[in-house]
């Protein structure tokens, strides 16, 4: 539709952040321009992809919503230059069809498929393999943007007035992404060959990370009921016999149809949860699955965020530098516990040193934790004030594609280079995450 | 997906949301296509991802389907381009303003023409190509609103039934030619026609109905319902008396 409708209802993966705004839903690229001079413009708008973010920098109270994932077409594969070019609105999943069917893939996957290019890039996503393969943003080449001002322009790394650079992990508040060029890596098997190890000590993780180090993709899951206690995985492409069957995707193996009473998610579950999980996990040796069940592994439950009732829950991922990792790492998850409403799921994973072109792209060479909380209120909004300051003490950062709470100031302290941003900011577009981290008014 | 022949498919309305959908499982088994459709440009842009999905051959018609005058032959390049199509699908539409058409006969017009006149003659030209060929199938895309006709859309609904009725018929005259004609009938479906609806449980994707287009290439019908329960949906609301029809604001 190239026209803002009626409002519509759209969520924040984390279902507190919703409302019902006006939405466009273009489905051609030659729409794009035309939606920012419409008539019946509602004011400020925000470009979104399929709502993966889970805060509210994917939404825009007050202002409009155009809705990318029409634009989801594939533009080019070239297969010995490694390059795969498409519309923004393509997700991650449909992309990998099309790839590894050719025996290609995007070289950084995010922990779902259902994100699009586009959210890709605005968040400057980051996978299991950061230490070997750095963000998205390092392997996009071009970026299609399209600004209010009418211009449509095809952005390359260096160009004169920054946008590239400010578009890849730039929350899309540049312009609105039309296409993306990405480099592509060959990839010999659909399956990821992996091993489980369970660890009972942070310094054990640790150890672990480091004896993996050559290993793709590593990452592990944390039992905050122990805080240090987890399962570290890592992960290699396999290798397969050449002209071996590609295998279609898994898709989800159930659907959760309703939102589940927010108390079956308390901390005797969560117990209950943990040691399960633990021993389910803590297979031995070496085994092979598909790459989707692999990187996607809470695709496999579709819905699966209605799990935490309807009022929803909160992600929080931060990174704190490798100096500090392990101390402020064992803190956060010592004031998690202290708390006694810990998350059911902790990731922990290591990013390595490999930069990223993007002005405000969150990564920074250590730790990095995401832990997911039901929502509690006021209580979870004051967990999370005390672990900002244990990051900000760390000189860390939280990730803004999981935050719909943080204060400008402590947004701010994190991110110096905001104003850099806020500066080639389309003069058109908003969300809230940015009204509220840069203290903008409406 | 395994079928022995890639198809060659001429696309009416190419540019339709359910079309593209469609068109996107052809060119997945290497088919070659015609995109016709009243804007190069968009049409291209489906072309380019068409190609890369892996069809042979994508050309791109810009016509303007409701007031072309020569529909046998462009009907015969299109036919030609590919050598001999194997799928023929109608898939242009015009939703229309209902409330308009009840008292703007240039509106009710404009939705009957957009819906039934061209469509009928699109489809009538279609017919006569397959029939001297004695092979390939032609596929109308209809509507649940034809089944009955209600206060909500009964212009649009009188022009699909008209258009079911037709390809019928057509199917009828086609019977054991070697050819063979059908009719679509999406309930409803979030597509850009549809965008100023809300959406509800009996909602459905443009890939459901176009997986129904595709298996019909190779076997079904002469009436098909996409997805396939509105079948048994239809026979409720066809069946429901009058007077208590008449009570609720479908
Ligand atoms: C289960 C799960 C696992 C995840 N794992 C990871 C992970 O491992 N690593 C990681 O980095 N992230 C991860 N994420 C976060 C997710 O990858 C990002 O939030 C991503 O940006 C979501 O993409 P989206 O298309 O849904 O975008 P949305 O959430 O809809 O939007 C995200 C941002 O992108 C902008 N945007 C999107 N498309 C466009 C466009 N075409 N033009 C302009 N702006 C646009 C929006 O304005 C917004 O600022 C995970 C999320 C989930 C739900
Ligand atoms: N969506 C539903 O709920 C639903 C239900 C039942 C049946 N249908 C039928 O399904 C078919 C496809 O519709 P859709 O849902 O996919 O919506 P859509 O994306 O809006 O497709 C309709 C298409 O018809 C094209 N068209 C209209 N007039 C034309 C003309 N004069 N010349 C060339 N093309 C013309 C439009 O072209 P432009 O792009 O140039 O406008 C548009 O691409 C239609 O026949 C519709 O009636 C839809």
């Amino acid at each position: 539709m190239t026209q803002f409708g009626r409002p519509v209802p759209f969520a924040a993966w984390g279902r507190i952040e919703r409302g019902a705004y006006p939405m466009a839903r273009p489905r051609f690229a030659g729409d794009l321009p035309g939606l920012f001079s419409a008539k019946e413009r509602p004011g400020h708008v925000l470009g979104v992809g399929l709502g993966r973010s889970y805060g509210d920098s994917c939404l825009n109270n007050g202002g409009g919503l155009i809705a990318m994932d029409g634009l989801d077409r594939l533009i080019e594969i070239d297969k010995p230059g490694l390059v795969l070019r498409a519309q923004a609105g393509l997700s991650i999943g449909k992309a990998l069809e099309a790839l590894t069917q050719r025996g290609l893939t995007l070289p950084v996957l995010p922990g779902t498929r259902f994100a699009t290019l586009g959210g890709a890039v605005a968040n400057d996503v980051h996978g299991k393999n950061h230490a070997l393969a750095g963000t998205f943003g390092r392997w996009v080449r071009r970026i299609g943007l399209v600004r209010s001002d009418g211009r449509t322009l095809s952005l390359a790394p260096g160009d004169a007035e920054g946008l590239f650079a400010a578009t890849i992990g730039g929350l899309g508040l540049t312009g609105l992404i039309a296409w993306v060029e990405v480099g592509l890596n060959a990839l010999d098997s659909d399956d990821v060959e992996i091993e489980d190890i369970p660890f009972e000590t942070l310094a054990d993780y640790y150890a672990l990370m480091a004896d993996h180090a050559g290993k793709a993709h590593r990452v592990a899951w944390i039992d905050c009921t122990h805080p240090g206690r987890g399962i570290f995985t890592h992960g290699t492409p396999a290798r397969d016999e050449p002209g071996a069957r590609h295998k279609t995707p898994p898709g989800p193996r159930f659907s959760v149809p309703f939102d589940g009473p927010g108390f079956l998610l308390n901390r005797f579950s969560l117990s209950l949860f943990n040691k399960l999980y633990r021993s389910l996990k803590a297979r031995d040796g070496l085994r092979r699955m598909h790459y989707a069940r692999f990187h996607f592994p809470l695709d496999s439950i579709g819905g699966w965020n209605r799990l935490y009732g309807g009022r929803g829950f909160r992600q929080y991922q931060c990174a704190v530098p490798k100096a500090v990792a392990r101390e402020a790492v064992m803190e956060i998850l010592n004031a998690v516990k202290k708390a006694g409403d810990g998350a059911f799921l902790a990731v922990l994973k290591e990013f390595g040193p490999l930069e990223s072109p993007g002005l405000l792209s969150f990564p920074l060479e250590g730790s990095t934790l995401a832990l997911d909380f039901r929502n509690r209120g006021q209580k979870t909004l004051a967990l999370l004030e005390t672990l900002d300051r244990i990051v900000l003490n760390a000189g860390g950062r939280i990730y803004p594609a999981k935050d719909g709470r943080v204060s400008a100031q402590t947004f701010q302290e994190m991110y110096p280079q905001w104003r850099a941003l806020e500066a080639l900011r389309d003069p058109a577009i908003r969300s809230d995450f940015w009204a509220r981290a840069t203290g903008m008014a409406r | 997906m395994s079928q022995a022949v890639a198809h060659r498919v001429i696309i009416l309305g190419a540019q339709s949301a359910i079309a593209e959908a469609a068109a996107r499982l052809f060119a997945a088994e290497g088919a070659q296509l015609v995109l016709a459709g009243r804007d190069l440009g968009r049409l291209n842009e489906i072309g380019d991802d068409l190609r890369v999905r892996g069809a042979a051959a994508v050309n791109a018609m810009e016509l303007d389907l409701v007031a072309e005058r020569s529909p046998i032959a462009r009907l015969a390049e299109a036919d030609e381009a590919l050598g001999g199509a194997s799928v023929i699908l109608i898939a242009f539409g015009v939703l229309g303003d209902e409330e308009r058409a009840e008292t703007d006969a240039g509106e009710a017009r404009r939705i009957i023409d957009g819906n039934f006149t061209s469509a009928a003659v699109w489809a009538l030209a279609a017919a006569n190509l397959l029939e001297r060929r004695r092979a390939g199938v032609l596929m109308a895309i209809g509507s649940v609103a034809g089944d009955r006709g209600r206060a909500s859309n009964a212009v649009y609904g009188a022009a699909k039934a008209g258009l079911a009725a037709l390809m019928q018929g057509i199917a009828h005259r086609l019977a054991g030619t070697g050819a063979r004609a059908l009719v679509i009938k999406p309930g409803t479906v979030d597509t850009p026609m549809t965008a100023a609806f809300d959406k509800g449980p009996l909602w459905s994707k443009p890939e459901a109905i176009a997986r129904v287009i595709w298996r019909a290439a190779d076997r079904g019908g002469p009436v098909l319902y996409a997805p396939r329960w509105w079948r048994y949906l239809m026979w409720i609301v066809r069946a429901m008396p009058a007077p208590i029809m008449h009570r609720t604001r479908l």
